[in-house]
């Protein structure tokens, strides 16, 4: 079980803010991404949860129990670092036994639940070595391991793979999507990329300066951002944005179009392509369009227009309409 | 990287190394050499760097005379003993100063270090009256407790350091782990920073055994160590400089093997942190 209700939660360190008070639900087997810039809060709200930090107000209650004032031990989550954390002195085995030796628990079942961390995470053979012999990817797993044998109500992940190279991080992304499939635990995952968000995530909490923008499914935040924050954050590359008499005609402030839905070809809109990027599965293009300002264009395939050509564009897709506070409409 | 020296360079700089080498080290090679004179030749003028008649009988009579053993036990407990009562103290002072710093730590560290500073003959009339009170006068667990004070700040300091390059995340995935405070300072903290705490150990054992104040203000001869030892063949008879570097050659022996097989971790411990 792993239901956690964030009710009020606030956390300042002196006279700053960092997190003014936020509500927040996440529901037991969920995995809940929280996502944001740098500095928004969202490593924070994770060290709050798991009691790494103490709370300036509010309240966290984990399966219906009040877990504000409990230490972190005490709260049954367990943890992967940014930077792995593996006790350097300690072998796989003795790393991933170390909860379960500090819960007291008998040395077989200890052993008994190494064995099965390790087959599952492909670690077997690497149980007597150090971390220090073993591979990003591999110590990554080994921290995942040291948090799987617990058991715990809900794993938290802190940007668990910033350390890892492109190609790993696309194996290591699956295969904790997996894990999350077969054990159904909560899994609460901090990441500032969003690509993570997009694909691992039952639900994404978007953070902003301590504050949530938005809560809600991948999909959800794609098609319906409420405000020009999340509209510009979710989506890579991000919405184009356009005021003026353009955003007037659709009785908007400011209306947004993602790159994905301009069409090239026929179309209101002319102008001058500057960079231009193939891709061989899409084209990126930056276009200089007349009366309304640069656009991003993602066109799928090969699109034959390079630096300098005049091309016209016209909206494919959603148009995205929010008013003069940056709300949507 | 290391610059490339020229020859002439290389051989001067040797040559340097090897001069001031030689000049530290000048006084206990004297001093050795004096234990094996007889007492004409070793207070001989002009003073004679060699003898024509080396003897033992120094030794030999430093032995009988005195109880060496005795004092032995009393510099090993004591140094010893100091040593670990300090670093029970000192290690979960420098892990709060390390890891959960408050806007005075700093401060608090630089303070611990000005005691340092403070020459200890300024303490020694409240700190005799104190041991004459207690019942501590020429008591071994006096002198560790003493010696134990002394030397906590530098301690505290070396720990410090040695703790501060310690992720702080280790020590937070242990707490996530279920370890309580003392189980993340025994099976984490301690392990990791082993290197750094057993040349802080090594450190301090020499300067308490080494130290020759209190030891010799505080003790009369139940409790005094080997620094106590040298002192006594310094007195009323005047001097004997033969059997006193014979004496002083026995009480810095124990050490000097000691700092020999343990140089490498101690230049290791000292440089912690430095060098990466």
């Amino acid at each position: 079980m792993g239901k956690i209700q964030l009710t009020r939660v606030r956390k300042s360190f002196g006279e700053v803010d960092v997190i003014p008070g936020i509500d927040l639900t996440i529901e037991d087997g969920e995995f809940v991404v929280f996502v944001g810039p740098s500095g928004c809060g969202k490593s924070t709200l994770l060290r709050l949860i798991a009691g790494l930090e103490d709370t300036t107000s509010g309240s966290i209650e984990i399966d219906g129990r009040d877990a504000t004032n409990l230490p972190p031990a005490k709260r049954g989550l367990a943890m992967v670092f940014q930077s792995y954390a593996l006790y350097p002195h300690m072998t796989v085995r003795r790393n991933i036994a170390f909860p379960l030796k500090m819960a007291g628990m008998d040395k077989a079942e200890q052993d008994r639940r190494v064995e099965r961390a390790a087959k599952v995470l492909n670690l077997t053979n690497y149980l007597d070595r150090r971390p220090g012999q073993l591979s990003g990817g591999q110590r990554q797993r080994v921290a995942i391991g040291r948090a799987i044998v617990r058991e715990p109500a809900a794993f938290l992940f802190d940007e668990p793979l910033s350390n890892l190279d492109a190609a790993l991080r696309v194996g290591m992304r699956q295969e904790i999507s997996e894990l999350h499939q077969s054990l159904k635990t909560t899994m609460i995952y901090v990441t500032h990329d969003q690509v993570e968000a997009m694909t691992m995530a039952d639900k994404i909490v978007v953070l902003n300066a301590g504050r949530i923008e938005q809560v809600g499914a991948p999909l959800d935040l794609y098609n319906h951002p409420k405000n020009l924050f999340v509209a510009g954050f979710i989506g890579s590359p991000r919405m184009n944005f356009i005021e003026g008499p353009e955003a007037a005609k659709h009785n908007a402030h400011t209306i947004g179009i993602r790159p994905e839905h301009i069409a090239v070809g026929e179309g209101p809109w002319e102008g001058v392509v500057g960079l231009s990027e193939h891709l061989g599965s899409d084209s990126f293009l930056k276009v200089a369009v007349e009366g309304i300002g640069p656009l991003t264009v993602r066109a799928p395939g090969e699109v034959n227009a390079h630096h300098g050509d005049r091309i016209r564009l016209a909206p494919a897709g959603k148009i995205h309409r929010f008013d003069t506070n940056g709300l949507a409409l | 990287m290391a610059r490339a020296l020229s020859p002439r360079r290389l051989w001067l700089t040797t040559a340097a190394a090897w001069f001031v080498a030689l000049l530290i080290f000048f006084p206990v090679l004297w001093m050795i050499l004096t234990s094996f004179k007889t007492e004409p030749s070793a207070v001989a003028m002009p003073p004679q760097f060699l003898s024509a008649d080396w003897t033992l009988e120094n030794y030999a009579e430093v032995w009988a005379r005195s109880d060496y053993p005795r004092f032995f036990w009393n510099s090993v407990v004591i140094a010893v003993g100091s040593t670990l009562l300090g670093l029970v103290i000192a290690i979960p002072s420098a892990w709060a100063m390390a890891f959960v710093p408050g806007r005075k730590t700093k401060d608090l560290l630089m303070w611990m270090l000005s005691t340092k500073m403070m020459p200890a003959v300024a303490v020694m009339i409240p700190l005799y009256l104190i041991f004459q009170r207690l019942g501590l006068m020429d008591t071994k667990i006096g002198l560790v407790l003493v010696l134990m004070l002394m030397n906590l700040p530098i301690i505290i300091w070396m720990l410090y350091t040695y703790f501060k390059e310690i992720p702080g995340e280790i020590l937070e995935a242990s707490r996530m782990d279920g370890a309580t405070l003392w189980g993340e300072i025994i099976h984490v903290l301690t392990p990791m920073a082993l290197p750094g705490i057993a040349s802080t150990m090594l450190l301090n054992i020499i300067l308490a055994w080494n130290e020759a104040f209190w030891t010799i203000v505080l003790t009369t001869t139940r409790a005094a160590p080997l620094s106590a030892f040298i002192a006594s063949f310094s007195a009323p008879q005047g001097l004997f400089y033969a059997k006193l570097s014979a004496a002083s050659a026995m009480a810095i022996l124990p050490i000097l093997i000691l700092g020999w097989f343990s140089q490498k971790q101690l230049v290791r411990g000292l440089t912690f942190g430095a060098v990466k």
